[in-house]
């Protein structure tokens, strides 16, 4: 369905080029959900703009996007366009500043089916009111502007609008950030219902690893532009990064956790300013002397589970 | 230590109607104590907290500090805000992006006319774990990263030297993998300091991680409170046992439709039950939604506001 291969992504700023995205290799099957989990400036969400080209003009991309055997990096602009809605559809989070504040949500749903699909109107609304109950709203809420909505009813919208075109494949960024619990709840109990029911691929990005383990079937671990786990979200994780992101949010009665928060110390790194050796290295807790000068790559470490690490596999 | 009494909060909403958004809370935060007040947006939690800092007026009831009920003159609010100090999220929008870290921290102490200013700013930076001070001293907000941020509004806080802090979802914004170390930065606070905090927040791990007591607040009242153990692992409110059902790793889901509804508009009887799911499922009795429930009282043993709570 989707296989990035080497994916690189570099800004071009004047003064210097900053390397977002270090050569990330991932594979998705037809039906699957994988989440791809990081932190501010891990790259995660350049990773997910490349693969629909949604970059701006100063990013380099490298490597290659293959979604349903052809090259998005090589599609004419054409073909993109017809891609963009019909193969792959973005969610982004913010729902917010996703959405046309003056423009009524039933036209703005609407319109990927009017341009993409050469729907007629009276097709196009009766599709709006399906997508609408699809995402449990009820079809009089096509004549309400965004501002009338809450923020989950506003993300429900922007996933109402990515499914118009019945992609085969759902990237979803931070799709429940800056929602509350229950709503997060609701939305996350949706996007499950949904790419069940249709047998959409979903590849979900977020910074919180419990949300991705919630709705994914595999679990990768970016850090600093690059992949430093990928394994099943059932597992436990074997390198120390991945470890202290999930302790980073603690399960509630869990005696480890109470009166203990866990993080590291410092901060990730800048991409302009990577350490030597293995970019996690200054930050790890287990780190070896080797970690500072010698840099590791994916390796196998258990049944179905990669990992970049030196104190793993073999 | 800082308490609040019989609060109400009302604001004059849209079309005239009114929004209660404190609609009668009794609450204390006891010496060296943190206390984690959680809800979702709209309950009335950030409105709570502003109050409890004498910057929003009660519509009735009343705000004490060390037994004195909070009075709203200037002076004697002056007085009362070295004391009990507001740690603001997104330390990005809090801070001055063109005053020093020196200055940031300085502006509390000057206006309260401190002396020894340089060794003040100098203490509260190393106690927030800026450390060596002076290397902070003359960076901007923008050299900074994210937790060094957090650390500098707290470092602001402490600079008055206060007895209770009141955060409003300190790490809300911060990376995961930071978040740890200001929390434990809070919780070392307390420990060597003796600071109470009130953490206001709608994140239960957070809670979990360093509160000593939990209230949880839907619609503008207190529907759960008491100490962490008893609230988060054994929840008698349906709606705290719905919260805590929606987590991760919980295996059976209580998932409320609906939006949190709306302070102008609180439901008669018990506020929860338009979306109780023990009322869904049969389980209600008349008085649900008919008859007020009390309010809880500032107490610190487990407490809980339902008609149909066992205990």
């Amino acid at each position: 369905m989707l296989e990035l291969d080497e994916l690189s992504v570099t800004y071009r700023l004047e003064s210097s080029d900053v390397p977002a995205v270090r050569g990330v290799s991932l594979e998705l099957a037809a039906g699957e959900a994988l989440g791809l989990a990081g932190e501010s400036g891990s790259g995660k969400s350049s990773v997910a703009l490349a693969l629909l080209r949604l970059l701006p003009r100063s990013a380099v991309v490298g490597g290659r996007v293959m979604l349903d055997g052809e090259d998005v990096l090589a599609m004419k602009w054409g073909r993109l366009r017809a891609v963009r809605w019909s193969s792959a559809s973005i969610v982004f989070q913010g729902a917010q500043h996703g959405l046309n504040p003056v423009q009524r949500i039933g036209d703005q749903i609407a319109e990927p089916l009017l341009v993409h699909r050469q729907a007629s109107g009276a097709d196009a609304s009766k599709r709006v009111r399906e997508l609408l109950a699809q995402v449990g709203l009820p079809a009089w809420r096509a004549r309400s502007y965004p501002h009338e909505l809450s923020g989950g009813q506003r993300q429900r919208v922007m996933i109402a609008m990515a499914l118009a075109c019945e992609p085969q494949l759902i990237i979803a960024d931070e799709p429940t950030t800056a929602l509350d619990l229950m709503v997060q709840a609701q939305v996350l109990t949706l996007i499950r219902k949904l790419i069940a029911d249709h047998g959409i691929s979903l590849l979900m990005i977020s910074h919180d690893l419990s949300v991705l383990a919630d709705v994914c079937d595999r679990l990768a671990v970016m850090y600093a532009g690059r992949l430093v786990e990928v394994g099943p979200s059932s597992g436990e994780f074997r390198h120390p990064y991945s470890q202290a992101l999930a302790a980073a949010f603690p399960t509630v009665g869990d005696p480890a956790s109470r009166l203990a928060p866990r993080g590291l110390a410092g901060d990730p790194p800048d991409p302009q300013q990577l350490p030597g050796g293995c970019a996690f290295h200054p930050r790890c807790p287990v780190a070896l002397e080797s970690c500072a000068t010698s840099d590791v790559q994916l390796r196998a470490s258990g049944a179905d589970r990669t990992a970049a690490c030196v104190l793993v596999g073999e | 230590m800082l308490e609040a009494t019989e609060l109400h909060v009302e604001f004059s909403g849209r079309g005239g109607r009114r929004a209660r958004a404190v609609d009668g809370v009794n609450l204390s935060v006891g010496a060296g104590e943190i206390v984690a007040l959680v809800g979702e947006s709209g309950c009335g939690k950030t409105t709570l907290a502003r109050t409890l800092l004498g910057l929003e007026r009660p519509t009735s009831g009343r705000i004490s500090y060390d037994g004195t009920p909070l009075s709203y003159s200037g002076r004697a609010l002056r007085a009362f805000r070295r004391e009990v100090q507001l740690v603001l999220q997104d330390p990005m929008g809090s801070l001055n992006p063109r005053h020093t870290v020196y200055e940031a921290v300085a502006e509390g102490p000057r206006i309260h006319g401190l002396p020894d200013e340089e060794a003040v700013v100098a203490d509260a930076l190393a106690r927030a774990g800026l450390r060596p001070p002076e290397r902070f001293f003359q960076r901007f907000p923008h050299e900074l990263s994210g937790g060094q941020r957090q650390r500098v509004v707290i470092a602001g806080a402490l600079a008055l030297d206060p007895k209770v802090l009141i955060a409003d979802e300190p790490v809300a914004s911060l990376d995961a993998s930071v978040r740890g170390e200001i929390l434990s930065l809070l919780l070392r606070l307390r420990d060597d300091l003796g600071l109470s905090a009130l953490v206001v927040t709608h994140d239960l791990g957070l809670a979990w991680n360093i509160a000593d007591r939990v209230a949880v607040m839907y619609l503008g009242r207190i529907v759960e409170s008491g100490p962490t153990g008893d609230v988060l692992k054994n929840p008698q409110h349906p709606y705290t046992q719905a919260l805590l059902s929606v987590l991760p790793e919980s295996p059976n889901r209580i998932v409320l439709t609906g939006e949190p509804p709306d302070p102008t508009r609180i439901p008669a009887g018990c506020r929860f039950h338009p979306r109780c799911q023990l009322v869904a499922a049969g389980e209600g009795k008349p008085e649900c939604s008919t008859q007020p429930l009390q309010i809880l009282p500032a107490g610190t043993a487990a407490q809980v506001a339902c008609y149909l709570a066992t205990t």
